[in-house]
């Protein structure tokens, strides 16, 4: 028995999500006594990988087949669960990260293991069945999904779990499944990487603003403040919509969906599709001139203020901060 | 070209959202249901444009009950050319993507594009279940798609950006915004939808994989702890000592 976990590694580094998914992957294994296991697919350094002992991994299976230097979504199920049967994990953990949200449901199938998305905590097991919880209906309210299959696949939430980092190395085994070219089906024409900034869906704090900064030209205190609390920036639909801000910015039930330490709102109302996005956040600062906005609902701390005076002073304060610490 | 597109009934985003029997069943009392927006505005209207411009057929599936009929003749008034409806309820996604797989072995679609997730459990599992299901290809996450000789140029979200990736028909992808703009049914449409051809057919017996044992709500609100806009530095005290965020 063991528990498996996927891990990814970009441009040299394991990505955080990765981290956290092996972390939960050792908790589990901990919690039914047998060992954390990880499967990564493509070019990483063995230096890099024996790294994942400190978050509990006893096992690296490494697949350096440069065919996986790009995801296939075919592929790496096929080879996913194969790591699986070679490993005999009946507990199968990915992030629930751009490639986790497609590769955990076809692992699901092909493993005939019952799956729950999104899980926010972990299991508990009793007997056979384990129980996980995960949000639904847009963060208005959790389930608990009970899965009854021997075994297991469990996607979990970003940031829903922080490491806690150990001693030790992981030992790492050289894996070779069996993979023909054929099931390779796609070919990577090139990426297009919005550099030089933090990526909104791993960002632990967010200042985000909306409708109530009147216009495009308004947005330099924003990105200001955003750089001198080390944030990535975010923004509501109704502007990207006008195309105030680019739309990988927007977030909320149509655009990306965040959970950062910190997600500050200026001249945001809060409406329940921008909520939906952003409620997972662990603190919610607003910033809004309309004591009844109903984005204070939802804050931990509020302003009723005129952005144009609070975000100056804001950057003025956070400045002092690093300064003094 | 025959392209299949999946869709599900979900509650409005504004619905209160309670529970029943002990918080273990979802209370549709006074919830409106609608078509889920990814599928209805980015799925159905990239597949609808695709057939205008190459030709061929955009059939809709539905896995649901008798009362989700609204929904379906929605997709064929905004341009479907028929569904067919799956006479079960649909609470597990296994089950689900079992019903599409196999209405799909029947016919020869070369596209099914299914929505990223639904609105209400927010899975993301449909698509890729019926891809490994029919041993095809899939792409999630997708913001550009063309097709020309039989070879799908398509556009993903990966972390902080995008990826172009080429492959092969047939294969699944499911959609998320900025794959189309929505369509308003028009009145022409909204008439023709009515004798459009919806094919009602029973479930194939398939095992469900998951079982919701129980909802929870949040415990409380929260308590909002304002600052007079004249002592900011008292929020960034906050924020450091008390929150411990910064
Ligand atoms: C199906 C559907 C899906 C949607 N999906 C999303 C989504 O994913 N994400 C999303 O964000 N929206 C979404 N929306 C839109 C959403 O309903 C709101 O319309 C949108 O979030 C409003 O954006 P806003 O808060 O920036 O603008 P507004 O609602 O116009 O709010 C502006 C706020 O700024 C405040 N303000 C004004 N002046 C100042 C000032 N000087 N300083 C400080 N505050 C000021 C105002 O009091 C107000 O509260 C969706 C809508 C629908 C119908
Ligand atoms: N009951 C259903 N009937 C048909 N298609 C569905 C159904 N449920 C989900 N889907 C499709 O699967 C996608 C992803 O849904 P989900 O995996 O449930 O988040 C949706 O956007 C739809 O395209």
């Amino acid at each position: 028995m063991a528990v498996l976990s996927f891990v990814e590694v970009s441009q040299g580094k394991i990505k955080k999500a990765s981290v956290e998914a092996a972390y939960y992957g050792s908790k589990v294994a901990e919690g039914l006594g047998t060992d954390s296991v990880v499967v990564v697919l493509g070019a990483a350094s063995a230096d890099e990988l024996a790294t994942l002992g400190t978050v509990g991994v006893k096992k690296v299976l490494h697949a350096a087949d440069a065919r996986f230097n790009n995801f296939d979504s075919k592929a790496f199920t096929k080879a996913v669960s194969e790591a699986a049967n070679v490993a005999g994990a009946t507990v199968v953990v990915l992030s629930f990260n751009q490639n986790g949200k497609l590769l955990a449901p076809r692992l699901s199938v092909r493993l005939k293991a019952a799956y729950v998305p999104g899980a926010v905590e972990l299991p508990e097991f009793n007997g056979a069945s384990a129980t996980v919880k995960k949000n639904v209906f847009s963060g208005k309210a959790s389930a608990s999904y009970q899965l009854n299959t021997e075994k297991k696949v469990i996607a979990v939430n970003p940031n829903s779990l922080s490491p806690v980092r150990g001693a030790g190395a992981a030992e790492v085994e050289a894996f070779a499944p069996t993979l023909a070219d054929a099931d390779f089906s796609s070919v990577v024409k090139g990426a297009d990487l919005i550099v030089g900034e933090i990526p909104l869906s791993e960002a632990e704090l967010v200042v985000s603003a909306g409708r109530g900064l009147k216009g495009p030209e308004n947005w330099g205190p924003i990105e200001e403040l955003a750089k001198v609390l080390g944030a990535a920036t975010a923004c509501s639909r109704a502007v990207s919509d006008v195309d105030w801000r680019p739309h990988h910015e927007h977030v909320g039930q149509t655009g990306l969906t965040v959970r950062p330490n910190l997600y500050i709102a200026v001249g945001i109302s809060g409406a329940i599709q921008h909520l939906a996005g952003v409620n997972g956040s662990k603190v919610i600062v607003v910033v809004n001139t309309d004591p009844e906005a109903p984005f204070f609902k939802a804050a931990d701390y509020g302003i009723v203020g005129d952005a144009a005076v609070v975000v100056p002073k804001l950057i003025e304060e956070f400045k002092k901060l690093k300064a003094a610490h | 070209m025959k392209i299949l597109v999946p869709i599900a009934k979900v509650p409005d985003t504004t619905s209160k959202i309670a529970f029943t029997d002990n918080n273990t069943k979802f209370s549709p009392d006074g919830v409106t249901f609608i078509m889920n927006p990814t599928d209805e505005w980015y799925a159905l209207v990239r597949a609808i444009e695709l057939k205008e411009k190459q030709g061929g057929e955009v059939v809709v599936i539905h896995v649901g009950l008798a009362d989700s009929e609204q929904i379906i003749r929605k997709a064929l008034a905004i341009g479907a050319d028929r569904a067919v409806r799956v006479d079960a309820d649909p609470t597990d996604a296994y089950f689900v993507a079992a019903q599409i797989a196999n209405h799909a072995k029947s016919e020869n679609y070369d596209l099914i594009i299914a929505g990223k997730e639904t609105i209400d459990y927010n899975s993301y599992e449909v698509g890729g279940m019926v891809a490994e299901m029919l041993d095809l290809p899939c792409v999630a996450l997708v913001q550009k798609l063309e097709i020309e000789n039989g070879v799908a140029t398509i556009t993903r979200e990966i972390e902080g950006g995008t990826e172009t990736v080429e492959i092969k028909l047939p294969l699944v992808i499911c959609a998320q915004k900025e794959l189309a703009e929505a369509r308003i049914p028009n009145m022409k449409g909204i008439m023709g939808a009515r004798t459009k051809p919806l094919e009602v057919v029973t479930a194939d017996a398939t095992e469900k994989l998951t079982v919701i044992t129980g909802y929870h709500l949040p415990e409380k609100a929260k308590e909002c702890k304002y600052v007079s806009p004249d002592n900011v530095g008292e929020l960034v005290r906050l924020l450091h000592e008390e929150a411990k965020v910064v």
